[in-house]
């Protein structure tokens, strides 16, 4: 198995999600993560979905995708070619004893803490899943009281814009 | 043209714009606004169903006999839930229909409210695309983009739910309405360089067999197919879904593959060295076993649908497009082949070919017991009626014999439920396969299981004036679950004698729905009573034709098993004989 990073524009209609996840479930795909938000135009949500597969069945996952109406393009982003990350908010015991510690684990991790109470901190962190997961390693001693993961963004580095071209496609076909 | 008027007004004018001349379907409370301007329609007649799955598959059978797009319309709940195991046939089999259901008022959707079902949810993985409208002013374009959808591309059925309110409010009924689906690209050309390449297997290949499906028939390219098969002298193969795309009797006809294919289709496939697979999907039920399957054969998949191929069976070459464009585009690359001096010889694999065909040609046994045998009536049936006449079957036996024994010349002649295997398909379909083609002779072949499933439509075609004709195929019993229990459950035969020739009696059950009852139990009649239904056309005809219980379709390749060990009859496998 492996990991692939899949782009999918969808236009903005209420049920889009539904449609999405029915199919993974429905054709046993397995999503890692999945994140969905508005791009720059609003009519046009994006997706950010993280399949486990084989190159075989990543081509059914594509084309099943693409079937779905409201789906308007779907592209798979390269991790060497792409800027991917997650967000992760860790709630993490620290009393007068432990506290300097976690402050210094979390310099280390260019992550901030966004929250302090007397015995605990919550720690807010992005960057890609292997960076997050070697934080979540070194807080874990102190005591992690409760984790929040984002599923991963991810965009195409250089200029070009994946919504800027398939929105002139649309536009020569309407 | 702008004009005021209510959603359902709307509604309907919107069904007459983009040509609908005939809804299946039953009123109910959040649909009933829109039975309101239908009742005026000069254009939209409307045909009272007596169950909602009868709707649908008469919109099924409608489509499928006329190459438009069929319509049936429910209420919310359970009208829309009778619609389920339609909209799942239509999907498989890849039938444009449109269901219209009601929903209750927006303002009430979510709350359990009296009637209601999310249908749209419960039908999401088996329909090709759904709609949910509470704004009067989208049902316009909703119903334009509906059947848009349902009939370009890869055919399918699509839903659109309304909100009572929504047929209930005014609105500004706009035509044309301009559709908004950025999403939906299906019209492609298949790919000239793939195109070129199959064109090269075809001229080199040493045994190619063209695998047709169903796109054949839906894409309308009988002619091209024709034209193609008899280019390249290669042996053709029709799936249940393809039965008379090429005709029967042509003689590079190999017949249908699959589990109860003939012998040379099935061995054609399993011993070619290229497959053109054409608007097929290697299902299950023609590949057998997949890893055993065509071994030696590279794969040329050409559909419109992307995602079928490479789905099953790896394609050496993909094509996507629609059949008619593939077909055409590959008898000019193939005489491009020709002329360049390269064409294949099949001599030797047609004499492999044509000893298969001689030695196991379809056939059955005459019951020693002197009963009817059921492949016989079928095949009177077809020799009768003709090739003329559409044949509609139901699910199961039957099914397979009307497949194998009716002798189809004509594309889309014969109509059944493929992929989803619903039984009680045939006479609701026939419904509206008869409803399309009023001046057709139409022959609903169904299995006394399947009949008791929809037989209340027979009320519908008496009183509509829809006269079809019902063989009912009454062996008493669930035939392939008994075939099943004989061969592979030590012959226990558990919950599959429905005794329904003790109960009901199916003459007075036709007599009582107000149409002609006959009875045929022996040979000698069958001529006769078949003879008498075809002189019957005012009301339907239902004959029940009592069969012998034992008799099996055969040939038979046991689920999940190769293809290679297909049997001719109980422990019987044939020899496959070889040159090599």
């Amino acid at each position: 198995m492996s990991r692939h990073t899949l782009s999918v524009l969808v236009e903005n209609t209420p049920g889009i999600l539904a449609r999405v996840a029915a199919l993974f479930s429905r054709r046993g795909f397995n999503i890692d993560s999945l994140a969905v938000g508005t791009t720059e135009h609003p009519e046009i949500s994006r997706m950010t979905i993280v399949v486990n597969v084989e190159e075989r069945p990543l081509e059914q996952v594509t084309k099943q995708l693409n079937k779905l109406i409201n789906v308007i393009k779907i592209v798979e982003l390269d991790p060497a070619a792409s800027v991917q990350r997650e967000l992760v908010l860790i709630k993490v015991r620290a009393d007068h004893e432990t506290r300097s510690q976690v402050l210094e684990t979390v310099e280390l991790f260019r992550a901030r803490v966004v929250d302090v109470a007397p015995d605990a901190v919550t720690v807010e962190a992005t960057g890609s899943k292997d960076k997050l997961e070697a934080l979540i390693r070194v807080l874990e001693p102190f005591g992690i009281k409760e984790l929040v993961q984002s599923g991963m963004v991810a965009i195409g580095r250089g200029a070009r814009s994946i919504t800027d071209r398939s929105l002139r496609a649309i536009e020569r076909s309407a | 043209m702008t004009e005021r008027m209510t959603g359902a007004q709307a509604l309907v004018r919107a069904l007459e714009q983009v040509g609908v001349d005939t809804v299946f379907g039953i009123p109910g409370g959040t649909i009933l606004p829109a039975y309101d301007p239908l009742f005026d329609s000069q254009q939209v007649r409307h045909i009272l169903v007596r169950h909602e799955q009868g709707a649908g598959h008469a919109a099924e059978g409608y489509a499928q006999a006329t190459g438009k797009v069929g319509v049936c319309m429910a209420t919310s709940g359970p009208g829309a839930t009778n619609l389920v195991t339609p909209l799942a046939d239509a999907y498989m089999d890849s039938v444009p229909i449109v269901a219209i259901t009601g929903q209750v008022v927006s303002g009430a959707i979510g709350t359990d409210a009296f009637q209601e079902a999310d249908i749209g949810g419960i039908t999401m993985p088996i329909t090709k695309h759904s709609f949910l409208v509470t704004d009067p002013a989208d049902i316009g374009r909703t119903i334009a983009e509906a059947f848009h959808i349902a009939s370009t591309g890869r055919p399918g059925p699509v839903l659109v739910d309304i909100a009572k309110d929504a047929l209930q409010r005014e609105v500004d009924f706009v035509w044309p309405q301009p559709m908004q689906l950025p999403g939906y690209r299906p019209a492609v050309r298949p790919h000239a360089k793939q195109i070129r390449e199959a064109a090269r297997l075809l001229a080199s290949a040493k045994r190619p067999v063209l695998y047709v499906g169903g796109g054949v028939i839906k894409a309308r390219a009988a002619d091209e197919l024709r034209a193609l098969a008899e280019l390249t002298g290669a042996p053709v193969v029709t799936t249940l879904m393809a039965k008379g795309a090429l005709p029967d009797s042509h003689p590079l006809h190999m017949g249908m593959p699959g589990m109860h294919g003939n012998v040379g289709a099935v061995g054609a496939l399993q011993q070619s060295d290229l497959l053109v697979a054409l608007g097929a999907r290697f299902d299950d039920r023609v590949t057998g076993r997949l890893d055993t399957f065509a071994p030696d054969a590279k794969v040329v998949h050409a559909d419109i649908d992307p995602a079928e191929i490479s789905k099953n069976r790896h394609a050496d070459v993909p094509i996507v497009g629609d059949c008619r464009d593939v077909l055409t585009d590959l008898i000019t690359a193939v005489r491009n082949e020709h002329a360049a001096g390269r064409k294949g010889d099949h001599a030797d694999w047609w004499r492999q070919l044509s000893a298969w065909r001689e030695t196991y040609p379809l056939g059955y046994e005459t019951p020693a017991d002197g009963s009817l045998a059921p492949q016989q009536v079928i095949q009177r049936i077809g020799q009768i009626a003709g090739p003329d006449a559409l044949y509609v079957a139901g699910v199961g036996q039957h099914q397979m014999w009307t497949a194998q024994f009716i002798g189809y010349e004509r594309p889309g002649a014969f109509i059944n439920s493929g992929g989803l295997g619903t039984m009680g398909f045939a006479v609701p379909a026939a419904m509206g396969v008869k409803q399309g083609r009023p001046d057709t002779t139409v022959w609903a072949i169904d299995g006394d299981g399947c009949f008791q499933m929809t037989n209340q439509e027979l009320a519908t075609c008496a009183i509509e004036g829809i006269p079809i004709k019902v063989a009912v195929i009454n062996n008493g019993n669930l035939g392939m679950i008994r075939q099943w229990q004989t061969l592979f459950y030590n012959e226990r035969y558990s919950n599959s004698d429905l005794q329904s020739r003790r109960i009901p009696d199916f003459v007075k059950l036709a007599e009582a729905y107000g149409c002609v009852g006959l009875r045929c139990d022996n040979a000698a009649d069958v001529d006769a009573t078949i003879n008498k239904a075809m002189e019957i056309n005012d009301v339907p005809v239902v004959i029940d034709f009592i069969v012998h219980q034992d008799a099996m379709v055969w040939p038979m390749v046991a689920a999940g098993t190769s293809n290679d060990d297909i049997k001719i009859a109980r422990d019987l496998a044939p020899e496959w004989g070889s040159d090599d």
